[in-house]
């Protein structure tokens, strides 16, 4: 069976890339690979998800609920839209950031209390990797760098070689941002 | 031959795929999910393939169509709704034929995500009398776009190429033949019988393409994409087969659902996968057909693949139940998914799951789509609501980013139908409803491809109306594209820009102005100035879309000086402005520096600040 992982954000976090660098990662391993990008209106800050597959062979790119060995959330709120799509042994990896929907801006919904701490009991904490990506990027040079914050701390638990996921970053993010990006994945894989 | 892999997503592996055809020329106007492909085809290009985005969908197809008669091999790419707008010369171009092959790439949004209509190019395969492939996965996508240029050139006739959303959009590992077929066009020869089409040779190509049809139905019966598989079960009653067709990307689901289903499919399964809808591979569909008395139907968007299994049915007096959407077996409308076509065959199969439970989640707040922090088109919207407070008014809104100016709080647009159709539903709406002021937005992108028409038509009719154009320099909602506006092709050539402005001013609109939505005091006196006015007038709002320019500086709300009456967040629905209890602040990352919110605040208590986000 392949290696599903849903990376899931706000249009506009960086998540296309990301599944680029997965996709690359996988490739690279010698593992047929499928990858499902969203693209088009959704971009403009809604709700996004991309899905990356891996294994011998892979037919559809779609993964379902209770399928997904990695869930990779640029955001809390998303993490929490996406986890029933999380095996029953799969792991969370979430940036604890906020950011409001306009429902909630406009105060017509509210923006769910302790997201990080209802999916811990949900899950186990154990299963459950949080951290502030954000204020890691911020530091590293920029806040584009979230994406590759996250795919070190992916990194860090998966069983591909560290270099692989170098030489996949080094090729797909831009040229002139590989510095940034480079410590964004130690950052993340240090963790 | 030398094969290579490479990880590309179906939009590059169709690009990818008509290079190495030797594709000459490639025109298209973007839309998702198509748009990749010419922008790829442009990145890759050695030089030799010339490749435009063409004002709209009908030019492009025009380009196309003169140098396919100069012999040359070309590609059209657009997306569904974009055939509509081509199918005039579509439509006559399926009576008059080709020389040099012509694929024309019309990608489906099943769902939809990201379009107006869940329309199947299949039908209008079928209704242009046109062959249509449709591949299931990026691999097959990158394999069969070279076929349908044999095809096209085997059979002289254009051939539609329709991949649906999850195949232009899913990158995979595909194999591809790094040799480019060489292509020399010969050039154009004069023949008026061929090229010029009268109702005399349209009557005598008609029956040419009825005649021709049936044999490339027969010659798809053969083709490698369209297959019988069998898929036997370990122990299972010999004969017993579950007949399955299935086409597109739903292949690809059947497949995984019966991986996943295992041991619980107790039957053999007989797969009937169908590339080519039209014309439809008969003979082959007939082997399939043979042994079964029940069939089931995986497709997207319509019917079509069942529509042909009843029919050849009826015809051959087989009693064969077909089963699939239109007996409701199928869900009618949307995206099928591994799970639907699962859930169908144990409805079917009386295959029982136990129950999933699921964990104590709380209620959850949409996340829809909105205009970025920064969006001119924000300022533009919100300068003509201002301007047009306290008097009748009606607001069509056009396709693009802008379309989004109809969500809270800005509400801005009443109506949004196709490409270019604000501008002349705003003349339908004052015709009924004459004290209306009536404003049509429309992008500049979308002005060129079909706005032009509708202002000439405003114009002439005399008729009394509002153009507001949102001018952000690019096409902002497929991802940047230029157009005739910017002053570059994709060629890499700088070209004439041409000015809106102009063209507006040479229609002979009684008022146009040029204005900064930014700068909203006079971006409000300039619509006011149009409102006091009669017949055709227009602003255009001139300011770049943020995704092509640089943020400036960053803002911030003094806390002390906050009132907290939340005029900004009513008024402009920001994504980077925020409430904190009972005041609002500005989310840093978010903020694009756009400074509206300097001048809606009525205490001033917005500020720009320094990088650490000291106020200034």
């Amino acid at each position: 069976m392949s290696t599903n992982i849903m990376i899931v954000g706000v249009g506009g976090q960086g998540t296309l890339l990301a599944s680029r660098v997965l996709g690359s990662v996988a490739l690279k391993s010698g593992y047929d690979v499928k990858v499902s990008e969203v693209h088009g209106m959704s971009q403009r800050g809604g709700s996004v998800v991309t899905y990356v597959k891996f294994g011998d062979k892979v037919k559809s790119p779609l993964i379902e609920e209770n399928e997904a060995d990695y869930i990779l959330a640029f955001e809390r709120l998303e993490a929490l839209r996406w986890v029933n799509y999380l095996k029953d042994d799969g792991t969370l990896i979430v940036n604890d950031q906020r950011i409001d929907p306009m429902p909630v801006i406009l105060g017509k919904e509210k923006y769910p209390e302790d997201i990080i701490k209802i999916l811990s009991q949900t899950l186990g904490s154990e299963r459950v990797i949080s951290l502030d990506a954000l204020g890691i990027a911020e530091k590293c040079g920029s806040i584009k760098a979230v994406n590759i914050v996250l795919i070190g701390v992916l990194a860090k638990i998966s069983s591909i070689s560290k270099e692989v996921w170098e030489d996949a970053i080094k090729e797909i993010v831009p040229a002139k941002a590989i510095d940034i990006n480079t410590k964004a994945f130690e950052y993340g894989y240090s963790l | 031959m030398e094969l290579k892999k490479e990880f590309l997503m179906g939009n590059e592996a169709i690009a990818l795929g008509a290079i190495h055809a030797g594709v000459n020329l490639v025109a298209g106007y973007p839309g998702t999910p198509s748009t990749e492909i010419l922008e790829t085809v442009a990145k890759r290009n050695n030089g030799d393939i010339y490749v435009e985005w063409s004002v709209n969908e009908k030019a492009a197809l025009e380009v196309a169509a003169g140098a396919s008669y100069a012999g040359a091999r070309t590609l059209v790419t657009m997306k569904q709704v974009g055939l509509n707008v081509a199918s005039d010369p579509l439509m006559s171009l399926a009576y008059v034929g080709i020389k040099g092959g012509m694929v024309i790439v019309s990608a489906d949004d099943p769902g939809p995500i990201s379009s107006q209509t869940e329309q199947d190019t299949r039908h209008f395969a079928a209704f242009a009398k046109l062959p249509v492939f449709d591949p299931s996965s990026p691999e097959e996508a990158y394999d069969m776009i070279g076929d349908a240029f044999e095809y096209s050139e085997k059979y002289n006739t254009p051939v539609l190429f329709r991949p649906t959303t999850r195949v232009c959009h899913g990158c995979a590992s595909v194999k591809v033949n790094e040799n480019i077929k060489k292509n020399v066009p010969e050039g154009f020869i004069k023949d008026t019988q061929r090229w010029v089409i009268f109702p005399r040779t349209s009557y005598l190509n008609h029956l040419k393409i009825e005649n021709r049809n049936p044999k490339i139905g027969e010659d798809f019966s053969s083709y490698r994409f369209n297959w019988i598989e069998d898929c036997p079960k370990e122990g299972a009653e010999s004969g017993n087969w579950l007949h399955i067709a299935a086409s597109g990307i739903s292949y690809a689901y059947l497949k995984e659902a019966l991986k996943c289903m295992g041991d619980n499919i107790s039957r053999n399964v007989r797969i009937l996968k169908i590339a080519t809808a039209y014309p439809f591979p008969e003979k082959l569909a007939l082997e399939f057909l043979k042994d079964a008395s029940e069939v089931l139907v995986f497709e997207e968007l319509d019917p079509v693949v069942e529509r042909e299994l009843v029919y050849i049915c009826g015809k051959h007096n087989l009693k064969v139940t077909v089963k699939g959407k239109s007996d409701g077996t199928v869900q009618a409308a949307g995206e099928n998914s591994v799970e639907s076509v699962q859930s169908v065959l144990n409805s079917l199969l009386n295959i029982n799951y136990g129950e999933d439970v699921s964990g104590d989640i709380p209620p959850m707040p949409a996340r829809p789509p909105v205009l970025c922090a920064g969006c001119p088109h924000r300022a533009s919207f919100y300068a003509v609501k201002q301007a047009a407070k306290g008097k009748k008014a009606v607001f069509s809104g056009d396709i693009g980013c802008y379309t989004l100016g109809n969500s809270q709080p800005l509400d801005m647009v009443d109506t949004c139908l196709c490409m270019g159709a604000d501008v002349t539903i705003a003349q339908g709406i004052h015709r009924i409803e004459p004290d209306t002021l009536n404003f049509a937005f429309i992008g500049d992108s979308t002005f060129f491809a079909s706005g032009i028409t509708g202002v000439i038509n405003a114009v002439y009719n005399k008729t009394d109306m509002i153009l507001i154009v949102l001018d952000n320099s690019t096409t902002a909602m497929t991802g940047h594209q230029p157009h005739p506006g910017t002053g570059v092709t994709m060629m890499k050539e700088i070209s004439q820009k041409i000015s809106i402005e102009n063209i507006l001013k040479a229609i002979g609109l009684a008022y146009v102005k040029t204005v900064d939505p930014f700068c909203l005091e006079e971006a409000v006196a300039a619509v006011k100035e149009a409102a006091g006015k009669d017949g055709v007038r227009a602003v255009i709002f001139k300011s770049p879309c943020i995704a092509i320019s640089k943020p400036l500086k960053k803002f911030n709300v003094s806390k002390e000086d906050c009132i907290g009456c939340k005029k900004c967040i009513r008024e402009l629905g920001c994504p980077a402005i925020v409430r904190n209890g009972g005041k609002v602040e500005i989310e840093d990352s978010l903020c694009f520096g756009c400074g509206l919110c300097t001048q809606v605040c009525p205490k001033g208590a917005i500020c720009s600040s320094d990088k650490e986000g000291n106020l200034k």
